[in-house]
C-alpha cells in the first residue's frame, strides 16, 4: 500500500502526485517508470517517474486524465492508498556531459522531462528546452525549466502562446549546433522532432510509451520495431534512438484497445464515477 | 465400469475409476474447473486397485519421491489426515501437483498395474487428499526453533514457494520477493482457472504464509533491489532465484506486430492474472475474434486455445509444425481440448500475417511441413515443403512457441554464471557460481514442469540450510 501525499492539479486534467514509496525512490534514476494498480479490479498502468526524493522516500508522477484508470486515480484523495507500485522499471537515461543538449517535452511528458533537464544541467551540459502543449492552458513547469536551462522556448499547437507548432525548430537547428536531442511527448511529436534532427545527424533519444501490461518483459505487448529489430519497450527501453524507431507501427499498436478503453471509461462515468478505488 | 477378468495371481482391476468432469458442451463456455475430483467412495475404490508392491516402481517416477504406496494404504484405511501428512513430507503443494503434474510421464508411467490395464490414478488420489484437507482446518507445521538467519526468495512460482516453505520449517526467516502483484508464478498467470482454480493456489500460498514466510509483492529484483544489495545491505544471508522462464518468443515472420496477434503470455496474463474475461468489471481488456489460431503444441498452446474458446471464439484451431505424435502437451489436456471442439492442424507453420486497413490481422499464410530426421531434441525435425503455401482466415492469433528465461537478474548480478540460453548454471544442489546464491526451476532448466521446479526448490532449500548452519 502506497500513501498519496500530494494530489495537485497542474493544468486542466493534468495532475501531479507525490507518493510515499521509499524502496522505489531509493533506486530511481531519471528516465525510469513505475507500474501502478489502484485496487483489486484495476489494470496495471505505466507512468514515468517525474521526481524522487531519496531522503523523504517519495516519488512524483504527473498524468493526464484520459481514461478510466487515470480518471479514477485523479479522484483519489491525499492520505488514501494506491494498492501496488512496482518500480523503478526500465533503463535509466544516459546522463553525462554531451555538450549542448536540446530537450523537447510535450504535453504531460513535460514533467519527467524536467527531471532530465535538471540532471543534464547538473552534469555540465548546456541545455536548451522546448515545452509544448496543445493550448496555452495545458502548459506547466515553464518557470522551473528556466532555472536549469540556458534558454526555454514555448510552443502550442494553436499558437495561443509562444510559437505555433514545432516548425521553428528547423530554424533553430540551422542556427545552433546541438550534440544531442532528447524528446518526450506524444508519439507524433517525437516522430516529427526525430525527422527534423536526422538531416543534422544529431543523436536523438525518444521515450516510447507503447501499451504495457506487466512492464517487465513477460508479455511482449510493448513490442516496437527499432532498426528493423523487435524490441520490448519495457525492458529494452523506454528510451530508443529516434532515428531508428518505427513510429507508425507504434501509433497503430497504441490504438489496439481503443474501443474497449472507451467502453470502460464510459461505463464508469455512467455509473457515476465510483470512487471506491476498485474495492 | 470396472470388470474383473479371471487372471492368475493378484486380481487386478484393469480400469481406473474415471474422474467426474463437466460435460464438454457445458465447459467449453465457462471457466469453472473441468475435472471435478473423486468422492470418498471413488477414492477408496481407486486406492484399492493399488497392489502395495513390495518394490514399488511408481516412486522412482516421482521427482520428489513421495512414498506413494504408503499414502495409498492410508487412504484405504480411511486415515486421510495421516495420508495427507505422508504426501506433505515430500510435497508441500499437493492440490496443485495432483491437478497439473504429467503423472502419465512420471509415477503412473512406472506403475505395475499399467502393464495390464490403466495405472493407478496416483495424481487423482493426491488431489483427493489435498482437497479433503482444504475442507477441514489446516494447522501449519513449523517444527524447528528460529535460527536467526534470513533468506530471500526471488519469484513466487512453484520453485520459490517450495524453497520458502522448507526453509521456514527449518526455522529461517524467509522473505519472498515477487515482481507481479499476485503470488504463484505460472500457477496464477499461466495455467487457467478451469484447470487449476486460483483459490487453490491462494490456499497453498496462505499455508506458506502461516509458516511465517513474508510475501513482498511488486518487487522486481534487479530493479527495486539487486542480489548483491540484498546480501550486502538488506541483511540476507542467502538468496534463492526462482524467476522462471517468463520471456515470450516470437517467430520473426512478417506481420507479427499486427493487432490481434498476442504472445501466449500476453493472452494468458490478461485472462488469468488480470481477469480480462470479466471485463469491464475488471479493467484490463482483451479482444477475441471469431476465428482464433493458436501456434504451438505444448501445454501453453492447449491452455490458450481452450481459454479462447471459453471467451466466445466460434472456432479455435491449433497449428503445429510437427505431427500429433510429437505434441508436447499432456495427453489428458489434448483429449480435453479436442472434446471441447478445438481443431488441430498438424504439419504447418506460419510464414506471414496479412492485415486489414486498420492494422488488424485478417489472414495467415502457412507452409506445409514434413518430418525429416530427428533434431537435437530427439523429435523429428519439421522441413518446409516447397510451394505448399496456403492461406487461412483468422482474426486472432496466439503465439505459443516457447518461453525463455527472464534476463533481468542475470544482467544485474555480476559474476553469476549463465549458459548461452540465459539459464543460470548450478550444481546438482542448486548452488550457483556466487556464494550464498542458489537457483532452481525453469530459470535453471528452461521450460519444464511444476513438480521439477518444486523438486529443485526442495533440493536448494536443503543445500541453503546446510550452508547457513555452517556459516
Ligand atoms: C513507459 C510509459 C510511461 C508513461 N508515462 C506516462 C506519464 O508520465 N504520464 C501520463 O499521463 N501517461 C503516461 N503513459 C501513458 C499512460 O500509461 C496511459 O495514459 C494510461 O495507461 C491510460 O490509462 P487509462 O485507463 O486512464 O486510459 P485508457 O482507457 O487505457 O486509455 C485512454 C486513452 O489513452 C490512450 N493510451 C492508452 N495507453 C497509452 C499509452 N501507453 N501511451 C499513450 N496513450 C495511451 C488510449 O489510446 C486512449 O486514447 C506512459 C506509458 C508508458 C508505456
Ligand atoms: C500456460 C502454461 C501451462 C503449463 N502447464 C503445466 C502443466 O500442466 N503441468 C506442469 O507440470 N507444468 C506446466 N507448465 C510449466 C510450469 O508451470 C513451469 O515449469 C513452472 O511453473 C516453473 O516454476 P518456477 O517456479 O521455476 O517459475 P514460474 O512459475 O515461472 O515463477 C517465477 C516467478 O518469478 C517471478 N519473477 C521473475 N523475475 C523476477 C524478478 N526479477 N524479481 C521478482 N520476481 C520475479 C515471476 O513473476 C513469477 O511469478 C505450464 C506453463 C505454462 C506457461
Ligand atoms: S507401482 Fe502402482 S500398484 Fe505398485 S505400489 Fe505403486 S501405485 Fe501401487
Ligand atoms: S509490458 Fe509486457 S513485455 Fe513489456
Amino acid at each position: 500500500m502506497y500513501k498519496i501525499l500530494t494530489n495537485k492539479e497542474l493544468a486542466p486534467k493534468i495532475r501531479l502526485f507525490e507518493v510515499y514509496a521509499p524502496e522505489v525512490a531509493e533506486k530511481t534514476l531519471p528516465g525510469q517508470f513505475i507500474i501502478l494498480i489502484i485496487g483489486e479490479t484495476g489494470e496495471r498502468i505505466p507512468l514515468t517517474i517525474a521526481g524522487y526524493d531519496h531522503k523523504k522516500g517519495t516519488i512524483k508522477f504527473v498524468f493526464n486524465e484520459v481514461g478510466k484508470t487515470t480518471k479514477q486515480l485523479g479522484l483519489m484523495k491525499e492520505g488514501e492508498y494506491i494498492e501496488t507500485i512496482t518500480g523503478p522499471l526500465g533503463n535509466p537515461s544516459e546522463i553525462k556531459n554531451f555538450g549542448k543538449v536540446l530537450c523537447v517535452g510535450g504535453g504531460v511528458m513535460i514533467a519527467p522531462m524536467f527531471l532530465q533537464v535538471q540532471a543534464l544541467q547538473k552534469t555540465g551540459n548546456k541545455v536548451t528546452t522546448v515545452v509544448g502543449a496543445r493550448i496555452k492552458d495545458l502548459l506547466f513547469f515553464e518557470d522551473e525549466m528556466k532555472v536549469y536551462s540556458d534558454k526555454v522556448y514555448v510552443a502550442t499547437d494553436d499558437g495561443s502562446k509562444g510559437y505555433k507548432g514545432l516548425d521553428f525548430l528547423k530554424d533553430l537547428l540551422f542556427k545552433e549546433k546541438f550534440d544531442r536531442c532528447v524528446v518526450m511527448g506524444p508519439v507524433v511529436m517525437m516522430k516529427a522532432v526525430s525527422e527534423m534532427t536526422k538531416p543534422f545527424g544529431i543523436p536523438t533519444v525518444v521515450t516510447l510509451t507503447p501499451i504495457m501490461v506487466d512492464g517487465m518483459g513477460m508479455c511482449g505487448v510493448c513490442r516496437v520495431m527499432v532498426a528493423g529489430k523487435m524490441k520490448f519497450g519495457c525492458v529494452d527501453g523506454p528510451e530508443f534512438d529516434g532515428h531508428a524507431v518505427d513510429f507508425d507501427g507504434l501509433i497503430k499498436r497504441q490504438r489496439l484497445f481503443l474501443p474497449e478503453e472507451r467502453l470502460s471509461s464510459l461505463l464508469w462515468e455512467k455509473l457515476g464515477g465510483c470512487s471506491c478505488g476498485g474495492k | 465400469m470396472a470388470e474383473n477378468k479371471p487372471k492368475p495371481k493378484p486380481k487386478i482391476q484393469k480400469e481406473s475409476v474415471p474422474i467426474p468432469k463437466q460435460k464438454p458442451e457445458e465447459r467449453r463456455r465457462n471457466f469453472n474447473e473441468v475435472a471435478l475430483g473423486y468422492t470418498e467412495e471413488q477414492a477408496l475404490a481407486e486406492a484399492n486397485r493399488c497392489l502395495q508392491c513390495p518394490k514399488p516402481q511408481c516412486i522412482q517416477g516421482c521427482p520428489v519421491e513421495i512414498e506413494i504406496p504408503a499414502f495409498i494404504k492410508l487412504i484405504r484405511e480411511g486415515k486421510f489426515e495421516e495420508a495427507v501428512k505422508k504426501v506433505k513430507e515430500k510435497n508441500s503443494l499437493p492440490a496443485i501437483c495432483g491437478r497439473v503434474c504429467p503423472q502419465e510421464e512420471q509415477c503412473q508411467k512406472f506403475c505395475i498395474v499399467g502393464k495390464v490395464g490403466d495405472p493407478v490414478s496416483i495424481g487423482r488420489l493426491e488431489r483427493f487428499l489435498a482437497d479433503w484437507e482444504r475442507s477441514i482446518d489446516v494447522k501449519a507445521l513449523r517444527d524447528a526453533p528460529a535460527t536467526g538467519k534470513k533468506v530471500a526468495i526471488i519469484g513466487a512460482g512453484p520453485a520459490g514457494l517450495t524453497a520458502a516453505a522448507d526453509l521456514a520449517r527449518l526455522g529461517h526467516k524467509v522473505v519472498i520477493f515477487e515482481a507481479l502483484h499476485l503470488p504463484g508464478g505460472v500457477l496464477v498467470y499461466g495455467i487457467p482457472e478451469f484447470r487449476l482454480p486460483k483459490s487453490i493456489v491462494r490456499a497453498e500460498v496462505d499455508y506458506i504464509v502461516k509458516l511465517g514466510v513474508e510475501l513482498k509483492l511488486g518487487y522486481l529484483i534487479g530493479r527495486t533491489f539487486t542480489i548483491p544489495e540484498l546480501l550486502k545491505y538488506k541483511g540476507f544471508d542467502a538468496v534463492f532465484i526462482g524467476t522462471g522462464a517468463g520471456l515470450p518468443q516470437f517467430m520473426g515472420v512478417p506481420g507479427e506486430n499486427l493487432g490481434g496477434i498476442y504472445s501466449a503470455n500476453e493472452f494468458l496474463i490478461r485472462v488469468n492474472l488480470m481477469k480480462s474475461y470479466a471485463f469491464p468489471a475488471y479493467d484490463t481488456p482483451i479482444r477475441i475474434g471469431k476465428h482464433v489460431v493458436v501456434i504451438g503444441g505444448g501445454n501453453v498452446a492447449m491452455d490458450s486455445a481452450r481459454s479462447a474458446l471459453r471467451l466466445g471464439a466460434e472456432q479455435v484451431c491449433i497449428v503445429y509444425r510437427r505431427s500429433r505424435d510429437e505434441l508436447p502437451a499432456r495427453k489428458e489436456e489434448i483429449e480435453n481440448a479436442e472434446e471441447e471442439g478445438i481443431i488441430c492442424k498438424f504439419l504447418a507453420a506460419p510464414t506471414r500475417f496479412i492485415g486489414d486497413e486498420k492494422g488488424w490481422v485478417k489472414a495467415m499464410e502457412c507452409i506445409c511441413m514434413e518430418l525429416g530426421p530427428p533434431d537435437e531434441s530427439g523429435r523429428r525435425r519439421p522441413v518446409p515443403v516447397k510451394g505448399s503455401e496456403f492461406v487461412m482466415d483468422t482474426d486472432t492469433v496466439i503465439v505459443a512457441i516457447g518461453r525463455t528465461p527472464n534476463p533481468i537478474i542475470q544482467s544485474t548480478t555480476a559474476g553469476l554464471e549463465v549458459t548461452k540460453w540465459g539459464t543460470i548454471v548450478t550444481d546438482e544442489n542448486g548452488k550457483t557460481s556466487l556464494e550464498g546464491v542458489y537457483a532452481g526451476g525453469d530459470i535453471v532448466t528452461g521450460e519444464a514442469t511444476v513438480i521439477s521446479a518444486m523438486g529443485a526448490g526442495k533440493k536448494a532449500a536443503k543445500a541453503i540450510h546446510e550452508y547457513l548452519m555452517k556459516k
